[in-house]
């Protein structure tokens, strides 16, 4: 005698507390198994894009801010550096110094972050987001003594930084660094041969390279299917050039191997900051006579970062005005979530989870 | 360093049938006829050589007599990137063939030009809105919305 | 408290396919009755003092029981999340107030706390999960996106506060607010309890 069955839709609705902010997923189910997913999404669409049309080119700096809420510094130099290539403007020494060690201190919070809640979702309730919450406030008590802000800080601008840093910044950093590889070996120590977390993420949730190229992924997503391919290095921006560093790849594409490479990315950025604060020069941190109605000349460029979520582009249009014709944000979160119907069809729900988490998105940069 | 491919390389190689629907903009800057946009993506896509096989991005720009949609390709393999453009004239019932088979990475970017700008995509699967809600009058990101 | 009009027992058994359309049509019709503010609960404030003896030492424990562990309702929507998660964890302390179990499920809350802009689009949800709370319920508004709309209060899909949808009872400032400008308003907000008597219900 079989058992008749028939799918059923679940609504993962768009408050739940494993979903990183207001993200609504329509899943059918056989029986616990999954045979469709369709993501819902625009909770969140606050239309930034449209709003950048209004403003002047420096009143953007802090609706970018908002966009990943957690790679801030990172944000406002993708944007900035557009605007500097449209008009033509050179950083001083000094201030690309301190952009490098500013993006590489946003890059270990936010990992942080990532692979805090990674860890919550698959099952480790509070714990290690507590542990790296510790670290993080680390970070943000450093943001604070620079710019005074500890989550959107509006501090880059075209032509360099707005302030230097203060006295106390330098020592700080350099007693930060040193405590923060004694931190990774202490969070390896725990997690790495964890029997539950390899349970739970070893072959879980593949991605193969073919599909990852395919479907446009970027960042610890592509990087863990097994491409090596960084903005850092494949098309140097900023003074990256000067560094030494390694990019961390994984080898099978599922959840384990992303999770190792957001550690091992959090390593080389410790690395590039150590060899940042022993060269960085005197000098002034903003470049001459740039006009605070900045009117870049006609024309359109696209400038790329590497966001710790996937490769950030911004498109800018300029018409000679005061405001940017159009400003289009490439945000890595939306374009990654592309293959999230087929990393997860054939689990089970508890496994969406983790396979959702592994992904690392951010709502404020999907819906922008 | 990605260095820009130069669409001269295209226009020699390329078959002539499609040689009277390209222009050349800038360097690596192409302008297609969007009736050979699907063919001239597939040839960048699959010869070898040329190995396009990166989208990283389609935008949509409202100059008001036209659309311009831009298409940014990469090459993983080999460290070049182009850009194609095609313009649509008009402000009704516009509509461009669905690159969703040849790079599943267009999806979302495709629903998104759809539900904010009001270009449809011919052959695209699910062209639902992705950021606004069924009902909602008026494409946002054009130049004449008014609230 | 009203019944939600789209709580019908005839949309448990549309196809999925509908629920977009119909989702449409809710979004809709919340925006066009939403466009004043709704009034605040200020009517604690002339009600102190009022009861026999009896019935104030009544208040005065029950108060004390209810500020000292209120419960605080998933809400996460943007930024200003982060800043509350923080407040969570183990420098600015949350769980010396009663407060550090976050209720997934909002039959299980007392107080919604609202981290992060509000959209037409997530407007409907909002206000069906706070219906779902039991009273005593309250609600902080946090950020300026809550208050007010904040930096992208002259979007198309942005509310210009929470307060058109459901009553609010303290504000907070900041874009974020610092952790310490949040425990500084839940202490408001126990002091708003403190003064409530049995007769607000």
């Amino acid at each position: 005698m079989t058992l008749q069955t028939e799918p059923f839709v679940l609504n993962m609705g768009p408050f739940h507390p494993s979903t990183h902010g207001v993200f609504r997923m329509k899943v059918t189910l056989d029986g616990e198994v999954i045979t469709d997913l369709e993501p819902v999404f625009g909770y969140l669409h606050r239309g930034i894009e449209k709003l950048c049309e209004e403003r002047t080119y420096l009143g953007i700096i802090p609706l970018t801010d908002r966009l990943d809420y957690l790679a801030s510094m990172i944000n406002n130099q993708a944007y900035v550096m557009g605007i500097e290539k449209l008009a033509g403007i050179k950083v001083p020494e000094r201030a690309e110094y301190i952009r490098v060690i500013m993006s590489e201190l946003q890059r270990i919070a936010s990992h942080l972050i990532a692979v805090g809640t990674f860890l919550n979702d698959c099952g480790a309730f509070m714990t290690p987001v507590v542990y790296m919450i510790r670290e993080r406030e680390k970070i943000l008590d450093l943001f604070d003594m620079v710019c005074g802000q500890r989550l959107t800080y509006n501090y880059l601008r075209p032509g360099g930084v707005s302030m230097d840093l203060p006295d106390e910044f330098l020592p700080a950093l350099k007693t930060f660094v040193g405590q923060m590889s004694v931190y990774i070996d202490e969070y390896d120590r725990l997690l790495k041969e964890n029997e539950i977390l390899l349970a739970r993420t070893r072959g879980v949730g593949i991605l193969t390279k073919d599909m990852a190229v395919n479907s446009s992924a970027s960042g610890p997503v592509l990087r863990g299917s097994g491409v090596k391919w960084d903005i850092r290095k494949a098309d140097a921006y900023s003074i990256y050039d000067r560094f030494d560093f390694d990019i961390p790849t994984g080898e099978n594409g599922d959840c384990y191997d992303r999770y190792r490479v957001r550690m091992e990315e959090m390593r080389q950025s410790v690395r590039i900051i150590k060899q940042a604060a022993e060269k960085i020069p005197a000098g002034p941190v903003m470049a001459n006579q740039i006009p605070r109605l900045i009117r870049p000349p006609a024309g359109e460029t696209y400038s790329h970062v590497e966001a710790p979520k996937g490769e950030l582009g911004f498109y800018l249009v300029s018409d000679g005005s005061i405001a940017p014709y159009r400003c289009r944000i490439r945000g890595p979160s939306l374009i990654n979530l592309t293959a999230l119907r087929e990393m997860s069809i054939g689990w089970k729900v508890a496994d969406l989870m983790v396979i959702f988490g592994s992904i690392d998105i951010c709502l404020a940069e999907v819906d922008r | 360093m990605t260095t820009a491919f130069s669409t001269k390389e295209i226009t020699a190689k390329i078959d002539k049938k499609l040689a009277g629907s390209i222009t050349s903009l800038d360097v690596n800057i192409l302008l297609v006829e969007k009736d050979s946009l699907v063919e001239l993506l597939a040839y960048l896509k699959n010869t070898p050589g040329l190995d396009f096989d990166y989208l990283v991005d389609i935008t949509a720009i409202d100059y008001w007599d036209y659309f311009e949609v831009v298409y940014q390709l990469v090459s993983l393999k080999n460290n070049h990137k182009v850009y194609i453009k095609t313009r649509l004239t008009g402000r009704e019932n516009l509509s461009l063939t669905s690159i969703v088979s040849l790079y599943k990475g267009a999806d979302y970017q495709e629903r998104e030009i759809c539900d904010l700008m009001g270009i449809k995509f011919e052959g695209h699967p699910n062209l639902k809105p992705l950021l606004l809600w069924e009902g909602f009058k008026g494409y946002p990101l054009r130049k004449d919305y008014l609230e | 408290m009203e019944i939600n009009s789209f709580d019908n027992i005839e949309t448990c058994s549309v196809s999925a396919n509908d629920t977009d359309r119909i989702e449409g049509e809710v979004i809709e019709e919340l925006k066009a009755r939403s466009q004043q503010p709704i009034p605040d609960p200020v009517q604690w404030m002339q009600e102190q003092g009022k009861g026999g003896l009896f019935l104030t030492k009544l208040d005065d424990i029950l108060s004390w029981a209810r500020k000292s562990s209120m419960w605080p309702g998933v809400c996460f929507t943007a930024c200003c999340a982060f800043e509350f998660i923080t407040a969570e964890a183990s420098r600015f302390d949350m769980s010396r107030f009663g407060m550090e179990i976050v209720r997934a499920s909002p039959r299980q809350a007392d107080l919604m706390i609202t981290a992060g802009t509000l959209t037409w689009k997530t407007a409907p949800k909002i206000k069906r999960i706070y219906d779902q709370m039991a009273e005593p319920k309250w609600v902080i508004a946090m950020g300026t996106c809550a208050i007010s709309g904040g930096i992208f209060a002259s979007s198309y899909n942005v509310v210009p506060g929470y307060n058109r949808i459901i009553p609010v009872d303290v504000y907070i400032p900041g874009c974020p607010p610092r952790p310490e400008a949040l425990i500084r308003g839940i202490q408001m907000l126990h002091e708003k309890v403190a003064k409530g008597t049995l007769n607000k219900g």
